[in-house]
This record gives C-alpha cells, sequence and structure tokens, in this order.
C-alpha cells in the first residue's frame, strides 16, 4: 500500500467530502434564507420556503446520503481500499 | 443461545420483523375487539403497556451474551438497514414524539429549526465521523480519544463531556416514561417511573448492545406505526388521502384564511397574530439559524447516536447505515409539521370564536376539558377542568367579549399528538397506541443513553484505567453492576419529576457539539492535530458552553451585569432592567425575594452575548473549540509517525478494524 496511492485515494475522498458538505450547506442554511421570498411561491398549498424546511430539504439530506454512500464506495473500489466482500 | 444461533437470527431478519409486526398488529386488532366488548379503558391501557415491555423483555432475555463484542457493539453484525431502523429509535426520543409536533404549531416556521437541525446532523455524520470510528474498531467514543490523542486526560476529557450531556438525557426519558404512563393509563407518576426503569433494565442488562439493538428495532416499529395512525386517519377522514404530509398543504392555506378572518373577527390583533408559516417571527434569523447549526453539530457528537455505527459488519455498511437511519427518522419527522397543522386548524376554527358558555356544550371539544383537567390546556388562564371553571375565569378577565380569544386559549406542547386521536373522533384503542409509541420512544432513547454512559465507565474507566489486565467474565459483571447503578440513580432522580432537567435536554446538544465535534473531526481530517491541541480545544469548548448555559439560565443578574457591553438588549429592556434593579434594592425584607424572581426573570432575557438564545450556546463554543485546538496543535510538536499511520489506517475502510479485542 504505497502512500501516493492512499494520498490519491485521500483527495478524492476530501473532494467527495468537500461536495456533500456544500449541499448540506445550501439546504440547511442557504435556500432558508431566502424564505420570505420564497414563501411567495405555493405549491399544493404549502408556502415552497415552509416546504423547504419541513420537507424538500429533508428529502434532500437523505438523497444525499444514499448517494454519498454509493459514491464514496465507487471510489474505495477504484483506489483499491474497498473492503473485501 | 450466544453465538451459534446469530447467525441462524441474523438472516433469518426479515421474517421475525415481519412475524413481530403482524403479531402487532394483531394485538392491537385484539385490544380494539376488546373495547367494543365494553373493557374499560384503563385496563386496556394497562395491556399496551404490559405487553410491549414484555415482548422487549423477550428480545432482551434471548439476546443476553456472555462475549465482550457482543455485549459492547453486538459482535458488529448488524446490517445497514435494521442499524437504520435502531438508530431510528435510539434518536427519536419521548420528546421528539409527544412534543415535537407541540414546538411546531406553537413555533410554526421557527420550530422547523427544530426538524431541519435533528436531521441534517446525520449528513456530518456520514461524512465526517461514523465510518471512520467505525473502522477504528472502538467500543465507545471516549476509547477512540484515548487512542488518537495518547492517553487518559484525553479520554476523560471525552467521558465527562459524555457524562453531562447524557444523564440528563436518560433523566428526561424517564421523567417522559412517567408522565406518559400517567396521563394515558392514569398510573401513578412514581410508579411509572419505576415500570419505565424495568422496561429499560430487562432490555440491556443481560445483553448489552446487543439485545438494546434487536429491542430498538422493535421499539421502531411500534412507534412509528402509532406515530402515523392517528394523523393518517385523520387526513382521510378530512380529505379522503391518507396522506397527511401532502394534504396538509390544504390544511395550512385554510389556516392562513382563518388567520386573516380572526384578525378582521378582532380575535387577534394584527400585530399579535404570528402567521404559522411565516419565517422568524419567534426567533430571529441570527438564532434560528444558530439553533440549527447547534442541533445538528450537537446530533453528530452525541455518543449514543454515534456508538450506534460501531455495530454494522463494515465500513461501508456504516455509510448505508447513517442513510437508512435518516430516511426512518425522516418519516417521524417530515409528518410532525402536518400534525401541527391539522391541530392549529381544528383548534382555530371551533374553540377560538367559540362562545365561552357554549364550550362545555360541544361534544366535539370533550378532549380540551380532558387534557385540561390535568393542566395540559387553559382557557383565560386557568387549567380548562371544567365548563364552569371556564366560564368563572373568563368572567374574571376585565373586558372580556365572552368569546374565547386567541390569547385566552393555551395548550401544552405535549397535548397535541395525544389529543389527536380524539380530535380524529377515534376510539380509545389508537390513545393507547399512540402511549405504547410514546413509551417505545422514551425507552429505546433511555436504553441508547444508558449503554453509552455505563459502558464510558466500564470500558474506558474500569478496565483501560482501573484494571487493564481484568479477565472477561469480571468486565461484564462489572460492566452490569454500573449499568444497573447508572438506571436506579437516573429513576432516583426522575422520581422528583425534576423540570430543570427536562428543560437541560436542550443543552445537550451544545455541549456535545462544543466539547466533542472539534476532536473527532480533526481526529480524523487532520493529521496535524495533537494531543495538547485536542485537550486545550476540549476544554476551552466545553468550558464556554457550560458557562453560556449555567450563567445566562441560572445567574442572569451577574451574567448580565459582567456582559452588559455584549447584551442584545433593547434600550427599554435595559431601562427595565434597572427599574427593577432599584426596585430590589428597595425592596423591603418580606418582598426582598418576590423583587428579585421579577429581577432575575426579566435579566434572564437579556442575559446573553450578541442576543444569542442559551439554547444555542455552541454558537460560541463550537468555533473558540476549534480554532484552540488547531493553534495549540500548531504550537506543539506534530504527532509522532506511529500516531500518523495510525490515522491513515483509520481512513481506509479496507484492512480490518485497527483496534483489536484480546482473544477472549
Amino acid at each position: 500500500m504505497s502512500s501516493t496511492k492512499q494520498e490519491a485515494w485521500w483527495a478524492s475522498t476530501r473532494g467527495l467530502m468537500i461536495t456533500a458538505l456544500i449541499v448540506w450547506f445550501i439546504f440547511s442554511f442557504g435556500i432558508h434564507m431566502f424564505a420570505k421570498t420564497l414563501n411567495t411561491i405555493v405549491v399544493f398549498g404549502f408556502p415552497l420556503g415552509f416546504y423547504m424546511a419541513a420537507q424538500g430539504s429533508l428529502i434532500v439530506f437523505v438523497a444525499l446520503l444514499f448517494w454519498f454512500a454509493g459514491a464514496q464506495d465507487k471510489i474505495d473500489r477504484e483506489h483499491g481500499f474497498a473492503e473485501e466482500g | 443461545m450466544a453465538t451459534q444461533t446469530g447467525d441462524a437470527f441474523t438472516s433469518n431478519l426479515g421474517r421475525i420483523y415481519l412475524a413481530y409486526t403482524g403479531g402487532f398488529a394483531a394485538f392491537v386488532l385484539l385490544i380494539a375487539v376488546l373495547e367494543q366488548m365494553g373493557v374499560p379503558d384503563h385496563i386496556l391501557g394497562y395491556l399496551f403497556v404490559f405487553f410491549t415491555i414484555a415482548v422487549y423483555a423477550m428480545i432482551g432475555v434471548l439476546s443476553r451474551t456472555m462475549q465482550v463484542s457482543e455485549y459492547y457493539v453486538a459482535g458488529r453484525k448488524v446490517p445497514a438497514f435494521y442499524n437504520g431502523m435502531a438508530t431510528g429509535a435510539d434518536w427519536m426520543s419521548a420528546a421528539s414524539f409527544i412534543g415535537m409536533a407541540g414546538t411546531l404549531y406553537a413555533l410554526g416556521y421557527d420550530g422547523l429549526a427544530f426538524i431541519l437541525g435533528w436531521t441534517g446532523g446525520y449528513v456530518l455524520v456520514a461524512v465526517l465521523i461514523a465510518p471512520y470510528l467505525r473502522k477504528f474498531g472502538a467500543y465507545t467514543v471516549p476509547d477512540f480519544l484515548y487512542a488518537r490523542y495518547g492517553g487518559k486526560l484525553a479520554s476523560i476529557c471525552g467521558i465527562i463531556v459524555l457524562m453531562s450531556c447524557s444523564f440528563t438525557y436518560v433523566v428526561a426519558q424517564i421523567v417522559g416514561t412517567g408522565l406518559i404512563a400517567s396521563r394515558f393509563i392514569g398510573m401513578d407518576f412514581e410508579v411509572a417511573v419505576y415500570v419505565g426503569l424495568i422496561g429499560i433494565l430487562v432490555c440491556s442488562l443481560l445483553g448489552g448492545m446487543r439485545a438494546v439493538t434487536w429491542t430498538q428495532v422493535a421499539q421502531y416499529i411500534v412507534l412509528i406505526v402509532a406515530y402515523l395512525i392517528p394523523v393518517v386517519v385523520l387526513s382521510a377522514q378530512k380529505y379522503g388521502v391518507p396522506l397527511p404530509q401532502i394534504m396538509y398543504g390544504n390544511v395550512l392555506q385554510e389556516i392562513a384564511a382563518r388567520e386573516q378572518e380572526m384578525v378582521a373577527q378582532g380575535l387577534v390583533a394584527a400585530e399579535a397574530l404570528k402567521p404559522h408559516t411565516q419565517p422568524f417571527t419567534n426567533y430571529d434569523p441570527l438564532n434560528y439559524f444558530g439553533l440549527i447549526l447547534c442541533l445538528m453539530v450537537g446530533t453528530a457528537s452525541l455518543p449514543h447516536v454515534l456508538m450506534r455505527y460501531f455495530t454494522t459488519p463494515s465500513v461501508r455498511d456504516a455509510r448505508k447505515s447513517v442513510a437508512w437511519s435518516l430516511l426512518f427518522i425522516f418519516i417521524l419527522y417530515f409528518t410532525a409539521p402536518a400534525y401541527a397543522a391539522f391541530a392549529k386548524l381544528e383548534i382555530y376554527t371551533t374553540v377560538i370564536g367559540a362562545q365561552v358558555a357554549e364550550l362545555g356544550n360541544n361534544a366535539d371539544l370533550a378532549w380540551l376539558f380532558k387534557w385540561g383537567a390535568i393542566g395540559l390546556v387553559k382557557v383565560c388562564g386557568v387549567d380548562a377542568a371544567s365548563a364552569q371553571a371556564v366560564i368563572d375565569a373568563c368572567a374574571k378577565v376585565a373586558d372580556h367579549p365572552g368569546i374565547v380569544r386567541l390569547a385566552d386559549f393555551r395548550i401544552d406542547n405535549d397535548a397535541i399528538v395525544i389529543s389527536t386521536p380524539e380530535i380524529a373522533g377515534l376510539p380509545y384503542v389508537i390513545a393507547g397506541l399512540v402511549a405504547a409509541g410514546g413509551l417505545a420512544a422514551a425507552l429505546s432513547t433511555a436504553d441508547g443513553l444508558l449503554l453509552a454512559i455505563a459502558n464510558a465507565l466500564s470500558h474506558d474507566i474500569y478496565y483501560k484505567m482501573i484494571d487493564p489486565n481484568a479477565p472477561t467474565a469480571r468486565r461484564l459483571v462489572i460492566a452490569r453492576v454500573l449499568l444497573v447503578l447508572v438506571a436506579v440513580l437516573a429513576a432516583y432522580t426522575a422520581s422528583f419529576r425534576p423540570a430543570d432537567i427536562v428543560a437541560m435536554v436542550a443543552w445537550a446538544f451544545s455541549l456535545a457539539a462544543a466539547g466533542l465535534f472539534p476532536a473527532l473531526v480533526l481526529g480524523v481530517w487532520s493529521k496535524r492535530t495533537n494531543s495538547a491541541g485536542a485537550i486545550a480545544g476540549m476544554i476551552v469548548g466545553f468550558s464556554i458552553t457550560l458557562y453560556y448555559l449555567v450563567g445566562s439560565r441560572y445567574y442572569a443578574v451577574d451574567f448580565y451585569q459582567t456582559w452588559a457591553g455584549l447584551s442584545g438588549a433593547s434600550e427599554a429592556a435595559i431601562t427595565k432592567f434597572n427599574d427593577l434593579k432599584t426596585a430590589w434594592e428597595a425592596a423591603a425584607p418580606d418582598a426582598k425575594a418576590a423583587a428579585w424572581k421579577a429581577l432575575d426573570t426579566h435579566a434572564q432575557t437579556i442575559a446573553n452575548w450578541f442576543g444569542v438564545r442559551n439554547i444555542s450556546a455552541a454558537l460560541f463554543g463550537l468555533p473558540v473549540g476549534f480554532l484552540t485546538m488547531i493553534i495549540v496543535s500548531r504550537l506543539t510538536p506534530a504527532p509522532s509517525k506511529e500516531l500518523q499511520d495510525l490515522i491513515d489506517e483509520i481512513r481506509r475502510p479496507s484492512g480490518g478494524v485497527v483496534m483489536k479485542e484480546k482473544a477472549a
């Protein structure tokens, strides 16, 4: 297990971490800063700003985590660091 | 039973839990039939409590073990999906189950900070922490700190943070079981607390983590079914579609229309109305986003949550398991705002604007007096124990129009979920089901917390610091003795109904966030962070947070005077403080206490830094903790080559756990 190999793998892993945290930040804080404006749009009876905090962001978080688990696994396999089995 | 049957059990999990769910449904139907046959409600309630606890006890006994790794991490054999369910139950407490919808009712949009905070935190768990702790192979969170930061001192700091956030939390869960059993079933509160204690011990004592895992899966199924049924039925009744999470969009529209109508009818002043979907009516943006951050980071640092991911078969499964956990948690949290909306519309249309004299004649409002009798609903400032009590109280209010105005009505946060079955006109069996669900939520969280505390004592203190040569049998005996001691102490504390402790649960998130998060994250992601930096950062971050929490809550007057320059108080609030202080200084000896109380109550509203509320205290401790950790690490020598290699090994998923248990 050469250290350059580990460094390349770690760089990809860190890149994925940063991507995931950017999405996390946008849906935890970013869009809710515009809640008042979004509330003027109404979808299925929900003011959009309210909807994003009550459901929209949560759905994004769940999808993000399933995607993240898959993406990290792909990185591990490509660099030969995945667990056996 | 220990290992041989373990594999047969894990390969049949689907069938076992399907049969369990079927059995539970059959049991609920049986209770429904008994109710139709005229069996009294309280008997049905007792059946619910004892049947569910008996099932958990059975799982607990079947999962007994005499192996260290089974006791601490369920043998690392829990599939991602089931660990997700167990984490859901572990995470969702009595407060989530019973109180969350009420918080959303009271705060409207601003209450969604809790929904966001308690879900988004799992992103941090999955991305930054859990897979790496799993790879390391720790039994407890302090275990990791011990290895990463070279020894006892870091581990002790971790244990102190863990104890301070987990103990109040577990006491609150036991108080929760007491309240649920006493309100729904009419059991005596003190008796209910000890029934809860037994319910917790039967799940954890014989099988440790292994038993807690499989009971938590069972408890998740009960709690989610119980949470969904009342509001699904309500949605089907009102809109013909049993999807409350979608249909409450209509309810929000009706609430908005009714809010305007109430203003027009003079039931609430336009400036006093806080529209349900409008942001920042209760919290300013700083506190709203600050609370979200503190809850998220706190979630990612709470040891009883993190240790659930030590039980998966692989690092890959740990990541998947966090995703499943969040999905299972999401199911409850995206339903809670629907509860709040349905309840709000019902109250705004049937109670607000009703003639005070007519309240008692409306059969649909029987719930109001039922929960009023135990202090959960107030009208005109008194418990709505009876129609006459309300009429008398409103008559004493100056210029009362004889109509219930918005300001006249107060409902406790806990009453929203528990009164929904009656608001929907459902039979008692559903109320009993909700009680069983609330109990499952409280017991499962209490189990996880108790194990986190007892394992820190038995593994990190006894085994690693006092007697590293202890044989397996002795370690497991000590672990169980400590478990019982902590549980009894928690139940004893809970039996006094400590209101303060329940309020302090919110503190756990800030304390865990500031005390543990920087050390855990930098421990994995920064090789430069060393022992001196970590210890300094943990101490400073935790101390600042604790100082802010205790100071602004219990020593508000002193805190305000010390930090007046930083307080976010308005001119008017400062004037009021000075007036109250003068009044207190001038008060006669017998009026001194009352004057102090008025001064202290007011001071609590202005004892802050930059207007940050007490609950978001980690807003200061977290960045300061990070900074201290980074700066002190830079000023002291880098970790040794061996330690850096250890970090590399923790990062790589391949190669098996780092910390191996001695051959047991």
